[in-house]
């Protein structure tokens, strides 16, 4: 018997170990093969678990898109929002309900085109939300359309003859809106990624993990990219892993080097507690919490 | 159950609209509001901002409407009551996550302190062209609730009862003031809490494994849940089924859109909250609402005084519009006065109900003011003829 | 109370213009027993130059909530003087801020009478309280609301720490407004100053 014969020996009762975190009655999924969005969800669970968190107070918000569908397969308090207003519904969720974390789950265009205004205030504002974009440098869920996100020269749906207009660095944007924790990733690295992922989970304020992922369906195929493989071997030949690089230096190209690793993990005081201290300043024992009256 | 004391102002006071509004959410128990500023309608939250930190509660300051009106969502689901104010523009914007809440049937209350319209309009000035709106303004096939008060003390206490509806039958419900209520000001009393009744949320007694999240009760309104309780639910504005999940056929599509209509429908008929007056023997009946309510009424003072035996029938909620009353109405009154503070909108309904049984006449006004009464007497006394 | 009264009460940002009337409105509707509608001018015309509110006091439920004909008007800027008085109504009773206002001709049939609101609130070592001044003026010489009630809406309008002071005002435009009563009543002219009650 080989070694390889002797590994694929599966006994009957086995479970994958993510199938707990899954809502396994929606399954199969309705992601491509090749898509790297089902990575991002392995590695997410592994970051669940390895952190510790208690499941029942891990709220997972998405909007709209392939990725927006994250939140429909997570076996947790799960909101499937409107296409780019992840991020507020999560504000409310995590003002109301300070004791759960609230992961915003998203795409590239869900998350900076229609959601881009929100996406800057909430890390301004330091609002404790953990913000996992996978971001596949496209629209995919309707057709492969041109995204703030997709690279000068690409083929898209609607730049037949590529795209001429500059893209946004996204790792760039966050650190200059505000944001405590910015590391970018790509579902090569899932190792890291979970590591990340998990980092973040143990964190306050915003965090921004961007994941860069394959859509062989609709961008890899209309750019001649080969399939998701190809893509794979392509982020591990491109990828250069950085801590600490100047997120301005991190900007994507069509084929060039990916910059990836941790860029920024800063320590700043999140919305709720320079709410509480500033209103305990001004207003001294008038003051009421609030977590003791949401409940209602 | 009582109003919550921390929230509730009981005394006397001189209020305008906005603010005796923001005191009704307050005593409604809302303890998170999520707003952008616009004219005339800031003033709520202005209040709110600086009564809610020691009452405990959030308020927050978005970015823009889109942002406020699914940050209050997401506060509802996180276990809070939430609302939102705005007029005009900011209203439009609106419409994405009303539809949203109707959708997932999350209890909430949007307060429109309705301006000049269209587009940037008249900031500072009174109208009442959002009704239809208010009614179809977000894509698809759906019902709302939508009350008009005619005074401070009504935005007080309209304030409260549209938590309660909310609440009951789990949609937005619309606070549709005008500019001329909101900033009118006038004695407000506000109540002993223990004389406030506000309707709980009805949270789900079952355990999670026999809980489906969109599974309607006999009153067609499923039980409420809250995040971090262990239910691990999922909601969606896509179509669903009662687990919640998307499904994409005719048959669900089909049971959950009649349902997001058919629960309103008691509203629509015995409930429907209205006032009136000299109904018995009318010949002419005016049908208003908000701040042309009490013009109207001027007008029915002077047209009694001419010998016209002229009703009031005062419309406090619009929506679900009060179809069988008119209808009835309709069936022994020659004709029905709409003078509305728009060039023809609840009068649409009004015609719609009376179904040709009694003529309508419209009495219009563009906004930026108030209709005077005279214009609305000349035409009870036409209606009369 | 009379069956209906409207008054309208205008000068420019800064004055107090609204507050002043939200105390007389206070006064009506929580202090005496009667109805009161306050409604402002908003807009960008509200922030900083000219300032007008209206308020309408009544026995009665109030319908109209806007002020058509004046019964009163208190003007406390030049501005304010040429634009609402012509809208006063035939035998009201105008008030001025006479350091302020230079009357050019006395519109026919109005009842004029003149406080140096802002002279007495500077005495009192506040300019600010010129508002308050000129609502004691307004209790004296429209004899509309009880005294007691107005006072009582004054302390009810301003800070705790605030209070003394607005009282003081009050009382001393209420003062100067009954001296000005009184001279009139010597010159045998008390038949027109109770002609407001039958406007």
């Amino acid at each position: 018997m080989s070694e390889f014969e002797c590994v694929m020996e599966i006994p009957e009762d086995a479970r994958n170990p993510v199938e707990p975190f899954l809502r396994m009655d929606r399954m199969p999924h309705i992601w491509c093969p090749g898509c790297g969005i089902g990575t991002t969800v392995n590695c997410f669970v592994r970051a669940l678990l390895s952190s510790k968190s208690d499941l029942d107070h891990v709220a997972i918000v998405s909007g709209i898109g392939c990725t927006g569908r994250v939140a429909g397969y997570a076996n947790l308090d799960s909101f499937h929002t409107t296409h780019g207003r992840a991020i507020p519904f999560a504000t409310g969720l995590k003002l109301a309900n300070p004791k759960l974390q609230v992961v915003v789950y998203s795409g590239d265009g869900d998350l900076f085109a229609i959601g881009g205004n929100h996406f800057i205030h909430a890390a301004r504002r330091n609002m404790d939300l953990k913000v996992i974009c996978v971001n596949n440098l496209t629209y995919a869920m309707t057709g492969g359309q041109t995204a703030p996100t997709t690279p000068g020269q690409v083929i898209s749906a609607t730049a037949p003859y590529g795209v001429f207009e500059p893209a946004f660095n996204l790792v760039q944007l966050a650190e200059a809106a505000g944001a405590a924790y910015v590391a970018r990733w790509t579902t090569y690295h899932v190792t890291q990624l979970a590591r990340s992922m998990g980092e973040v989970l143990n964190k306050k304020g915003f965090c921004f993990i961007e994941v860069l992922s394959p859509c062989p369906t609709l961008y890899q195929r209309r750019n001649k990219m080969g399939d998701g493989l190809d893509t794979m071997k392509y982020y591990k030949e491109a990828s250069k892993i950085r801590h600490g690089a100047p997120t301005g230096e991190c900007a994507l190209t069509k084929s060039g080097e990916i910059v990836v690793g941790k860029f920024v993990d800063r320590d700043r005081p999140d919305y709720l507690e320079l709410m509480r201290t500033q209103l305990h300043e001004s207003l001294g024992e008038r003051y009421a919490e609030p977590e003791a009256v949401c409940g209602l | 159950m009582h109003a919550d004391p921390k929230g509730v102002l009981t005394g006397v006071h001189f209020l305008d609209g906005d603010h005796a509004c923001c005191e009704g959410t307050l005593a409604a128990g809302a303890r998170f509001s999520a707003g952008y500023p616009i004219t005339p309608s800031t003033e709520v939250v202005e209040r709110f901002a600086a009564r809610i930190p020691t009452v405990g509660g959030v308020f927050v300051q978005m970015e823009d409407e889109l942002a406020a009106s699914i940050a209050i969502q997401g506060a509802v689901w996180g276990g809070a009551k939430a609302f939102t104010v705005t007029s005009g523009p900011g209203f439009s914007l609106m419409m994405e996550h009303i539809g949203y809440a109707v959708m997932t049937e999350t209890p909430c209350v949007f307060v429109n302190v309705q301006r000049g319209g269209p587009s940037t309009g008249l900031p500072t000035l009174p109208a009442q062209a959002d009704m239809m709106q208010a009614r179809w303004g977000s894509h698809g096939d759906y019902g709302i609730i939508a009350l008009c008060p005619n005074s401070p003390q009504e935005c007080f206490d309209l304030t409260i009862t549209a938590f309660n509806l909310a609440e009951e039958f789990r949609v937005p419900v619309l606070m549709m003031l005008d500019e001329c209520v909101g900033h009118m000001t006038e004695k407000v009393i506000i109540p002993e809490p223990g004389q406030i009744e506000i309707t709980p949320r009805h949270l789900t007694q079952r355990p999670p494994e026999a809980f489906h999240v969109f599974e309607p009760g006999e009153n067609l309104v499923p039980e409420m849940v809250q995040a971090g309780d262990g239910y691990r639910f999922h909601i969606t504005g896509l179509t669903h089924d009662e687990r919640g999940y998307p499904s994409m056929n005719v048959e669900v599509q089909d049971r959950l859109v009649r349902r997001l209509q058919d629960k309103l429908k008691p509203l629509a008929n015995g409930r429907a909250l209205c006032e009136t007056e000299h109904l018995d023997d009318a010949d002419v009946v005016v049908v208003s609402y908000g701040i042309t309510s009490r013009v109207a009424q001027r007008a029915l003072q002077l047209a009694r005084q001419k010998g016209i035996r002229a009703g009031k029938f005062r419309i406090i909620q619009a929506w679900p519009f009060p179809e069988e009353r008119i209808r009835e109405l309709a069936g022994r009154v020659k004709a029905f006065v709409v003078p509305e503070l728009n060039l023809g909108q609840m009068v649409h309904e009004v015609e719609r109900a009376a179904a040709g049984q009694a003529k309508v006449i419209p009495v219009s006004h563009a906004g930026g003011g108030v209709h005077n009464p005279e214009a609305i007497l000349k035409a009870i006394v036409e209606a009369a003829k | 109370m009379r069956p209906l009264t409207e008054i309208r009460i205008a000068g420019f940002g800064g004055q107090g213009v609204i507050l002043a009337a939200a105390i007389v409105g206070k006064a009506a509707a929580l202090f005496q027993g009667g109805y009161a509608t306050m409604t402002q001018n908003f807009g960008p015309e509200a922030r900083g130059g000219s300032c007008s509110a209206q308020v309408i006091l009544s026995s009665e439920p109030i319908l109209y909530p806007y002020v058509t004909q004046p019964d009163v008007l208190v003007v406390m800027s030049q501005e304010a003087y040429t634009r609402f008085t012509p809208e006063l109504k035939h035998g009201g009773i105008l008030i001025l801020e006479q350091d302020l206002v230079r009357v050019d001709r006395f519109p026919d049939g109005a009842r004029v009478f003149g406080v140096p609101a802002t002279r007495l609130a500077e005495e009192l070592g506040r300019k600010v309280v010129l508002n308050v001044v000129m609502v004691g003026f307004f209790g004296a010489v429209t004899k509309l609301l009880d005294a007691e009630a107005l006072r009582r809406a004054v302390a009810d309008s301003v800070p705790p720490a605030l209070q003394k002071l607005n009282l003081e005002a009050f009382d001393q435009g209420y003062a100067y407004g009954a001296q000005a009563v009184g001279r009139l009543a010597e010159h045998g002219e008390v038949d027109s100053l109770d002609a407001l009650e039958f406007l």
